[in-house]
């Protein structure tokens, strides 16, 4: 189909896309030519007089209609066609061939993605793209998560929904991550768009639950709302009984992320006036009797957030509670359940009846041990998704690994996140999983302890991985029986997974384990790297080998000026680089900045040391249209 | 191989002071990018070991303390504490915290009366970890001896029975329910003569 292989130099279009390699050479860069068509709505159009090259045949003997034009033809044709386009890859690919296609690949475009709201301004992106639906947008960079950069860094929702809000009337969804979203930019949104449906929020914060009353109260398309791990304040509004009485047309409703108590009542109500709920995640403030009542009022949910499941404190020991099992045997449509916040493990069995349909389970936040997990673990055959704590130790995932033959993506978060203790999970759990999972795609795991061994079993036996992230909690690790670096298990992976595009590396490692990467990486995306390498040929080795790479995070480790100069071929294919508590001066920096001016180049200093000294605590560097943005805080430097 | 200084040893050495206040921690994290290009990464182990220490706590208690404020460290990031790491978010740290600062904190105090003892005491449940534990501790406090326990006879051949008022007021034989719901059902302990325990046996 459309092949462009232009030699890599700015690029407009991949700010649109996610993992794109063409290009758009700088004099496709400008706003569509006067003469272009009108159109009113879709699907009809308008033809204005002399538009286009060239006149309609034979128009002589029929003064009052002027045929279309080829050009108009074509349009229309290819209007029709690229309605079909959905995939962001090909209609980038398409906006390429010609002014006439990127102007109908921009008027058919429905879904704007933005992977950094800073590489393309919102004027920007609602001029090119008018007919736009559906909006993601991701700010702050993904370490911001682990307190490595102030708060009130930027990515503010602010003049995103004021430009929207002018030029997309028709919008109907918003899903945002990592964004600063305010209680009026929540308001904004609820009041311009009429037919809102859907409002997705990860790891999002600013806003409170006066915003979401606003949202609840005036967007009555609202289909879904889901607000996953997201950092609520509490505005004592009661946000739940801002929903219509008369009944919402919600079929998702996730708020487990949010620590304020609701009223119940208005809870049970709201989910009594939904009809079409299938997704229901409550948070910790819901019990376990209060789960009951809801279940009741909702035999067809397909995914559950169980809140605390936990009784509430005035339930005595022997008053015969409610029937838990008659409860979930009743909804017979769940696949995925979350949520546990506060278990009683003694109730977990009463999760029993939905266990065989099971596709996504979510312990993560449950403190239960092996013994606890291994009889529904046993009945969970479907299960694909599967998300837990450590508390299970070795031996739960042993269990796990007997049963859960479907299982794609395993995550073991550490109960305790520390790093000088025993550690009930080891290579004996990795192992295990990689040879009872052989479908494994996606792999989160926290240990204390691991092997060599166990990662390369894990590369030969799961050769679908995708993604490939292992914490080794205690830093500058190595393996435990050995006492040699992870450089080899690591690179069994980039070696044997062909698949692998995520990968996030721990423990002792050289430079070696980076010239593996560098080697057999050659599909990955995205690498985060913490406490690793021995000098600047580490980072070398990845960013002269690994062409895919898009998103590279690194922390405290010894890369330095040259190393970071050695990537500049390839920095404006990249989303962005993080590198903080390394080597760099800001000479190095410096010197980036100006041989790349479309990239913005953020120099970020902790906030009690404000002097511009020699070493850069944080680099943060991303492509961008717009060059330095005008939001930045004190304590970031564009250089 | 030089890593072998990795492996806690300096953790574990015999230092003057407090943990992490000995150490160049002020000047690392001030001048982490010299540190760290001066000298091979690994002769730092014993500065991130102890600095590691002091901040866990650091981070801890100020991550319990702020869990709804965006400013997670009250102390600037530079200072002693090896911020974000393990790579944990927030808000699943703040609720796993939250959760065992709870557990540690509260504790469960229940009143202990030994029939024929003149005054009653008080243990903490939360400190066991299970019977055994608990029923030694009972027999060192009071000085008897609870003999053997099993499912069908209670605990046979000995003058006294550990016993417990449970949430309904009723009257069990310690032992009977696992341990995690003894736990959260148990209101007070009594050590009743044997003569009394009779019929307490196979408690439902």
């Amino acid at each position: 189909m459309i092949t462009n292989k232009k030699p890599r130099s700015s690029d407009t279009d991949s700010i649109y896309m996610k993992d794109d390699r063409t290009e758009m050479s700088e004099d496709d860069d400008r706003s569509p030519s006067p003469n272009s068509i009108t159109h009113d709505s879709r699907p009809t159009r308008t033809y204005t007089t002399g538009s286009g090259p060239g006149t309609g045949p034979g128009s002589s003997s029929v003064p009052e209609y002027l045929a279309p034009c080829p050009d108009q033809v074509l349009e229309n044709v290819l209007e029709n066609v690229l309605l079909f386009l959905t995939s962001r890859k090909d209609r980038n690919a398409a906006s390429l061939v010609c002014r006439s296609w990127y102007r109908v690949e921009a008027l058919t475009r429905s879904d704007l993605f933005i992977g950094n709201c800073y590489a393309v301004s919102p004027k920007r992106a609602t001029s090119r793209f008018t007919r736009i639906r559906s909006v993601t947008l991701k700010g702050r960079p993904r370490f911001a998560d682990f307190n490595l950069m102030p708060p009130n860094w930027g990515a503010h929702l602010a003049p995103w929904v004021s430009a929207m809000a002018l030029t997309y009337p028709w919008l109907e969804k918003v899903h945002l991550k990592r964004m600063s979203v305010t209680d009026d930019d929540l308001a904004l949104l609820a009041e311009s768009f009429s037919g809102f449906k859907e409002l997705v929020l990860v790891c999002c914060d600013g806003f409170g639950t006066s915003g979401l009353a606003i949202v609840a109260s005036r967007c009555r398309q609202l289909k879904v709302l889901d607000l996953i791990e997201s950092e609520v304040s509490d505005d004592d509004v009661d946000w739940i009984s801002y929903f219509p009485d008369t009944g919402t047309c919600l079929e998702s409703l996730i708020f487990d992320c949010v620590e304020c108590p609701i009223d119940f009542d208005a809870l049970e109500r709201l989910v009594a006036n939904s009809p079409s709920l299938k997704k229901l995640r409550l948070n910790r403030h819901v019990s376990m009797g209060q789960l009951h009542r809801l279940m009741a009022q909702a035999p067809r949910l397909t995914h559950l957030g169980t809140g605390s499941f936990s009784p509430s404190e005035d339930v005595g020991q022997g008053e015969q509670g409610p029937d838990y099992v008659s409860a979930f045997a009743a909804c017979k449509s769940i696949v995925c359940l979350s949520g546990f916040r506060e278990i009683i493990p003694d109730y977990l069995p009463a999760i029993n009846p939905v266990c065989a349909n099971l596709t996504s389970l979510n312990f993560s936040y449950a403190n239960v041990s092996a013994e606890h997990l291994k009889p529904i673990i046993s009945n969970c055959h479907k299960l694909q998704i599967f998300w837990v704590l450590d508390s299970i130790c070795d031996e739960g995932l042993q269990a796990v690994a007997a049963t859960c033959k479907e299982l794609r993506e395993l995550r073991v978060f550490p109960f305790e996140a520390r790093e000088d203790i025993e550690g009930p999970v080891s290579e004996v759990g990795l192992q295990a999983v990689s040879e009872g999972c052989r479908k494994l795609q996606s792999i989160l795991y926290f240990c204390q302890r691991m092997t060599n061994a166990a990662v390369v079993a894990m590369s030969k036996n799961c050769p679908d991985l995708v993604v490939f992230r292992l914490c080794i909690m205690g830093r500058h690790r190595p393996d435990h029986v050995t006492g040699e670096p992870m450089d080899e298990g690591f690179g069994a992976i980039v070696m044997n997974c062909k698949k692998l595009t995520r990968l996030a590396v721990s423990g002792l490692l050289t430079d070696r384990a980076f010239a593996y990467i560098g080697k057999y990486g050659k599909i990955v995306r995205t690498l985060s790297v913490a406490f690793a390498g021995d000098s600047d040929m580490g980072l070398k080795y990845v960013l002269e080998g690994c062409p895919r790479l898009q998103k590279l995070e690194i922390r405290d480790s010894p890369f330095g000026d040259a190393a970071l100069l050695s990537g500049l071929h390839h920095y404006y294919n990249m989303r962005f680089l993080w590198m903080s508590a390394c080597n760099l001066s800001n000479q190095g920096c410096q010197q980036i900045a100006q041989a790349l001016p479309r990239l913005v180049v953020e120099v970020i200093k902790h906030e009690d040391n404000l002097d511009m000294d020699e070493n850069v605590d944080t680099l943060y560097m991303y492509r961008s249209l717009e060059g330095p943005r005008d939001d930045v805080p004190r304590f970031v430097s564009i250089l | 191989m030089e890593f072998e200084r990795d492996l806690h040893l300096d953790a574990t050495e015999l230092r003057l002071g407090l943990p992490g206040t000995a150490t160049k921690q002020s000047s690392e994290k001030q001048k982490p990018n010299s540190n760290l290009a001066k000298s091979n990464k690994r002769s730092l182990p014993d500065m991130n070991e102890e600095s590691a220490g002091s901040s866990r706590e650091n981070s801890r208690t100020v991550s319990s303390n702020d869990k709804k404020s965006h400013d997670q460290e009250t102390a600037p990031p530079i200072k002693a504490q090896v911020v974000g790491w393990p790579p944990i978010r927030s808000y699943r740290k703040n609720c796993l915290q939250a959760k065992k600062l709870e557990a540690e904190a509260a504790g469960l105090y229940v009143k202990v009366s030994m029939d024929g003892a003149p005054y009653l005491r008080k243990i903490d449940l939360k400190v066991y970890k299970g019977y055994p534990e608990l029923l030694k501790a009972l027999e060192e406090m009071f000085k008897f001896k609870a003999g053997k326990y099993s499912e069908r006879e209670g605990y046979n051949g000995s003058k006294h029975v550990p016993t417990y008022e449970d949430k309904d007021g009723d009257w069990m034989l310690v032992g009977d329910v696992p341990w995690d719901m003894f736990i959260s059902s148990c209101k007070r302990l009594r050590i009743m003569k044997e003569s009394e325990a009779r019929g307490l046996g196979c408690a439902v």
